[in-house]
């Protein structure tokens, strides 16, 4: 077992530069002159070009091309060296091959000027425009276009293809400055807040240019840090990681609770040195949080996709919104009051859990795709009524539910004009959903929930009532969603069926897969990443320039998520188990985990306890 | 040895489409008996046992548990009125802990809610408390292999062997009267099956369960049943001692077929 523990004592020998897996090369290299192409098409050099990483060399826009030579270059060669095979040395094969791919792929790219250059297509391709021609030619005609392409495609590819051959400590320099640069480029509103609420504006002066991108000292020194940080900084958070890890006992309790309390404090401190902007931001990632961690508990846990979860959300946000506001539809009677939000938020709740059982009843007993299409239509069907004119009178149609107040807490009025007391009210709320998920997760409930997801009708057979567990889960879900919404209300001050369609229930579900379904940390870092990052359905993330191009992130960001993590960003522990059960497998028998039937045979009772 | 019936079946059928699983069974179990089912493969064993624990509707007849018809109950209230069973291709919560996988099998016997749960209360605790330990009590049935370090691990890890016996044990969590084995040996080795079948004796000595078991292992079948029924194209054929059933030429042509000079 442990002589082929040693995977780099015994590597083959390098092959040969010509000795290539030439239809696989010229795979990679026709795939990446069509995505090079694709993303020109679809406008994303063009409509990311504003957005500058390091003013003047580089913008959002160029980095959208750049990165993909360079990646599937890397990508030609890597293997999957699995237990038990022994890999190659890496070697002057790797740059070939990098570097055709990346020269296919440049060429597909001066292809299309060439084409753009004589032919017009602007009729059916919209982008397909002299700006998209001046940005790629760099205005400086096409024949310095196509060469500049070609030998940019070369050379990153060359690049990729070297990130194999190199060492490892070249290899963490260079990603750690990337990521470093590009890191401080996208958080850069976010850094300048902090720089400027803590008196320190002469940092966020040197580092960022003044209309946006860092400036060029600023991405040196940026670099460096990262450099200096992945050198010698790395190591020390690994220790420190692993040495929290291994605390046991009242110990780890300690230390769970000091962590616990610095996420609190950072809770309330952070937005205090943040400026408007990104405490809105933060505020659009509470309400999503609140969301994703109600579907968590559908979807996560109980293992029922839920497509239409937006329904619960508008029946939070709508029922805020009649109750509370001074304009609501004509229909409703003179005695109908007028009341404070915290007593919406009661009705909320009944109003949410009904429906809830409404909806739930009727589906609850379908499985699988059915109930997913089901859901799509209930969804749509609460979108469809509150739009109606049926309801019109009570719910106001298209023109919604317009002048609803904030929450008036007494002493200040939380509302939309101030995203930082609205992002503290969305902060106890999704408090209070973390703890409603961590107590459910691991009670009598969240066993006959993880029961359900793994086997249905064992389950049932096992005495666990399915329909009203199930139901159970829609409930909680649709009382957070719920929540969500009723927040929702306050903070923009108007509801509309548009601000409840469709998309909405998908990019929670995005956010909950994408974070890592079944985790609530999973769940927030999706949150953050989605919505914070890329933006959520209509509002804008730090990347505002990516709206356009959004929904192609997530859908792309989803299939490679499917395909290379399927288990999130954060995985849960159970879920990335039974995704990669074969894995598991082979590491718990490595360990001497897994019981074979010999020990029986030998009349050992006890088995191999662990090493 | 018997004490008073249980367990009554009658004139049961099941037809799916045109085919009858199932026709005209009658069928009674007393308490503390173990009472084997056995026949060739297709003839209705586990449509048998689908239909006492509620997973299939009979299309005629009724099924009597201690004087009430099961007829019309879901499968959970089937578990929560006595009956546990397990499967003949082992049906375990793969991903959940093995430890899980018998406290999740008590909740028909447990009752905290949504309250309990969030408030952790003290009676949610002791809740709780309650099903850990159960649930260490029946892995404790298997001696040291499903318990110590193995409570925390999946089940996916165990071995083929001891999932068999992880079943067992999550039927015996749901604190029943009858336990319901779909071969509980099938591809366990021989030192295995011995071992077993010893245990099966203990479930009705020491714990007090009545037990029907569908079984193709003759051995196991013979050391541990009171009575044996044989089943054939959904009918009963024989029914009585192992010994009466084994030297039945009814049984004997079902499974190997009619002696040459009289087929032909």
């Amino acid at each position: 077992m442990s002589a082929t523990m040693e995977p780099t004592s015994d590597l083959l020998g390098a092959r040969g530069p010509l000795d290539q897996d030439w239809r696989k090369v010229i795979n990679y290299g026709l795939l990446t002159a069509l995505v090079l192409m694709f993303i020109s098409l679809a406008n994303m050099p063009v409509g990311l070009d504003s957005r500058k990483i390091i003013e003047p060399l580089l913008s959002m826009g160029y980095i959208s091309l750049l990165w993909v030579p360079a990646a599937l270059g890397y990508a030609v060669t890597s293997e999957k060296v699995l237990e038990g095979m022994v890999a190659h040395k890496k070697g002057a094969r790797e740059l070939v091959a990098g570097l055709i791919v990346g020269l296919i792929g440049g060429g597909g790219l001066g292809l299309l000027i060439v084409l753009i250059d004589n032919f017009d297509l602007r009729d059916p391709l919209v982008n397909w425009s002299p700006q998209l021609l001046a940005l790629l030619t760099f205005d400086e005609g096409i024949g310095y276009g196509v060469g500049f392409w070609l030998m940019a495609g070369a050379a990153l590819g060359l690049f990729g293809g070297a990130a194999h051959v190199v060492s490892a400590t070249v290899r963490k320099v260079v990603a750690a400055a990337i990521l470093w640069i590009l890191a401080f480029s996208v958080f850069e509103t976010v850094i300048s807040d902090i720089s400027e609420g803590i008196q320190l504006e002469w940092l966020a002066d040197e580092l960022y240019y003044v209309r946006g991108g860092l400036s060029q000292q600023g991405a040196v020194g940026v670099a460096v840090v990262g450099i200096l940080f992945a050198l010698f900084g790395r190591e020390h958070v690994r220790e420190a990681k692993q040495s929290f890890q291994s605390l046991e006992g009242e110990k780890r309790t300690r230390a769970n609770a000091i962590m616990l309390g610095s996420c609190v404090v950072a809770t309330i401190v952070l937005p205090m040195v943040l400026g408007r902007i990104t405490n809105e931001l933060l505020a659009n990632v509470g309400l999503f949080v609140l969301l994703a961690l109600g579907l968590n508990i559908v979807v996560g846990l109980a293992g029922i996709l839920d497509l239409g979860y937006v329904a619960f959300f508008a029946v939070g946000g709508y029922t805020t919104a009649i109750l509370t506001s001074s304009n609501r539809g004509e229909s409703w009677p003179d005695w109908m009051p007028h009341t404070h939000w915290f007593v919406a938020l009661i009705v909320v709740v009944v109003f949410a859990a009904l429906s809830g059982l409404f909806i739930g009843a009727p589906v609850i007993r379908m499985r699988g795709d059915y109930l997913a299409i089901v859901t799509l239509g209930f969804g749509e069907i609460i979108r469809l009524l509150f739009l109606s004119d049926w309801l019109g009178g009570f719910t106001g149609g298209a023109q919604g539910v317009t002048n609803i107040p904030g929450v008036d807490l007494g002493f200040v009025e939380v509302k939309g004009t101030d995203p930082r007391a609205i992002f503290y009210l969305v902060a106890v709320f999704c408090a209070f959903a973390i703890y409603v998920s961590w107590r459910l997760e691991k009670s009598r409930i969240g066993r006959a929930w993880m029961a359900i997801r793994e086997d249905e009708s064992v389950a049932e057979a096992m005495g666990i009532n399915t329909v009203n567990a199930k139901l159970l889960a829609f409930v909680v879900g649709a009382v957070l969603a719920a929540f969500s919404g009723a927040i929702f209300a306050a903070k923009v001050g108007s509801v509309f069926p548009t601000s409840f369609i469709i998309l909405v229930s998908i990019v929670i579900l995005v956010v909950v897969i994408v974070g890592g379904m079944g985790n609530i940390y999973g769940v927030i870092a999706g949150a953050a990443v989605l919505i914070g990052v890329l933006g959520g359905p209509k509002q804008p993330g730090l990347l505002a320039e990516f709206s356009e191009f959004k929904l192609l992130i997530y859908g792309a960001l989803l299939i490679w998520m499917m395909l290379k993590r399927p288990e999130g960003l954060v995985p849960n522990v159970r879920r990335s188990r039974e995704l990669h059960q074969e894995e598991f497998l082979q590491d718990a028998w490595l360990k001497g985990h897994v019981d074979t039937d010999d020990q029986d045979e030998l009349g050992d009772e006890g088995g191999v306890a662990p090493a | 040895m018997s004490g008073e019936r249980l367990l009554t079946i009658k004139n049961l059928s099941v037809t799916f489409g045109g085919l009858h699983a199932l026709k005209d069974l009658n069928f009674h179990v007393d308490e503390g008996e173990i009472v084997s089912v056995i026949g060739p493969n297709g003839a209705g064993k586990t449509t048998f046992f689908n239909m006492i624990s509620g997973m299939v509707t009979p299309t005629a007849g009724d099924i009597i548990f201690r004087g009430e018809s099961l007829l019309g109950l879901d499968p959970n209230q089937v578990t929560a009125r006595g009956i546990a069973r397990t499967f003949q291709n082992v049906r375990l919560f793969a991903n959940m802990t093995i430890l899980e996988n018998v406290m999740v099998a008590q909740h028909c016997r447990t009752k905290q809610g949504l309250w309990g749960s969030l408030f952790n209360t003290a009676s949610f605790k002791k809740e709780e408390e309650e099903i850990r330990e159960w649930g260490e009590h029946v892995l404790g049935f298997f001696g040291s292999r499903l318990i110590g370090y193995r409570l925390e691990q999946p089940a996916s890890v165990l071995s083929y062997a001891n999932r068999r016996r992880l079943e067992i044990a999550r039927s015996m969590a749901t604190k029943p009267t009858v336990i319901l084995l779909d071969e509980p040996v099938a591809g366990m080795n021989p030192k295995e099956t011995e071992e077993l079948t010893g245990l099966i004796g203990k479930l009705r000595s020491e714990w007090g369960f009545t037990i029907v078991m569908i079984e193709h292992d003759m051995k196991v079948v013979r050391d541990v049943s009171d009575r044996v029924v044989v089943l054939d194209h959904g009918e009963t054929i024989a029914q009585g001692s192992y010994e009466e059933v084994s030297t039945n030429p009814e049984v004997i042509e079902a499974y190997l077929g009619r002696p040459a000079e009289e087929a032909s």
